[in-house]
């Protein structure tokens, strides 16, 4: 599966880096390799949502009891915790880091996932949710540092938009 | 059965845990006994307030958590019974109050008449989906002792617990809770992290 392992690492790193001890994840195809490192690391924990609105709850319980985390999810996610993200995070001022990897944008060639990157930024936008895209692997570390700051500094859900060059490698 | 006498009931044992309750009848009742500050009152999201304990339970293993929710609010999240039993925290006890509408929404009326009901009103039994999704243990009880004696079992027990407790669809006598929304978001996480966290 061409989703690129080193980049999908640096991602990782950086989000431990930072300090998360827990993420909540659905999967998607861009996420698989972010997912098994979850998995595979002992001092991650890592719980398997059966929908996204869940992971809004489970990381503002984590914000209580003063632990870091993160969402992993893909667009559709986004959409589908909207309300969670509404009556949790910004109804009580709670920070939320969410990873979302953005398909539908340019390349894209799976028909179904066409739409919901349409509607990603402007929702974001729509509800003021500071969001960035992660293009480069450069970029990811800073970047991640950064969101997690002024998610906790203005207790806010910040959003990072994990991009096709920084997670499709196209087979050679 | 009612829900306040279950609340009374269980009152005294919820000191040192974290307590999510949802919104609602539920709160103010809670909320009637003498507001502590390890109780966080989820006053939207309805759904939400076993994952906010899921989180909570994760989190801090050492700390009890009893989330107290209702019918209307699970079916909103079915879903989260499968992924609490999935993730299995040995800390957490799920009440849910069952009385079989959605009355603090506008469901119920004067009188317990019962004008939007919910599924479990019909037959949709939640011990029974919370134990076919996983949960060790699962059960219902009808009777202010079982309650009382079942609640108080899974809270000093170590698996996750899922208690289904059938209680009256009545109103609360007031809904009048004297602590913002935030002033209790800011005190949960506050009694969370400084009083230590074995009980």
């Amino acid at each position: 599966m061409p989703v690129s392992v080193a980049n999908s690492q640096v991602v990782y790193d950086a989000m431990k880096g930072v300090g998360i001890t827990l993420l909540s994840a659905l999967p998607e195809t861009w996420l698989v390799h972010l997912i098994r490192m979850a998995d595979e690391d002992p001092a991650m924990t890592l719980v398997r949502l059966a929908k996204e609105e869940e992971g809004v709850g489970v990381s503002a319980g984590a914000h209580f009891a003063g632990a870091r985390s993160a969402m992993l999810l893909q667009n559709h996610g986004f959409l589908q915790a909207i309300n969670g993200i509404v009556g949790v995070s910004l109804l009580y001022k709670i920070p939320l880091l969410m990873l979302i990897t953005d398909r539908g944008s340019f390349g894209e060639k799976d028909p179904w996932q066409t739409e919901g990157g349409k509607y990603t930024r402007p929702v974001l936008d729509a509800l003021h949710i500071a969001h960035d895209d992660l293009r480069r692997p450069d970029e990811v570390q800073p970047k991640i540092a950064h969101a997690m700051t002024l998610a906790q500094a203005s207790l806010s859900p910040v959003a990072l938009l994990l991009q096709r060059d920084l997670m499709w490698e196209e087979p050679k | 059965m009612k829900r306040l006498d279950c609340l009374k009931a269980i009152y005294p044992r919820l000191e040192g845990c974290a307590v999510v309750t949802i919104m609602g009848a539920v709160a103010a009742e809670l909320y009637s006994l003498g507001h502590r500050a390890n109780f966080f009152y989820l006053e939207h999201a309805m759904g939400l307030a076993s994952s906010i304990g899921l989180g909570i339970a994760l989190a801090q293993p050492h700390r009890k958590v009893v989330v107290i929710d209702g019918d209307g609010s699970v079916l909103m999240n079915l879903g989260g019974l499968t992924t609490l039993a999935r993730s299995r925290p040995n800390n957490l006890v799920h009440v849910i109050f069952d009385n079989e509408t959605l009355l603090s929404v506008g469901g119920g009326a004067p009188g317990g008449y019962k004008w939007f009901t919910t599924a479990t009103a019909t037959g949709a039994d939640l011990a029974g989906i919370a134990k076919a999704a996983g949960f060790p243990r699962a059960q219902m009880v009808r009777e202010l002792g079982d309650f009382e004696e079942a609640t108080l079992d899974a809270i000093n027990g170590d698996q996750l617990s899922c208690i289904v407790a059938k209680v009256e669809a009545e109103m609360p006598k007031s809904f009048l809770m004297d602590v913002h929304m935030l002033e209790n978001r800011f005190e949960f996480p506050r009694a969370l992290q400084t009083k230590g966290g074995v009980n």
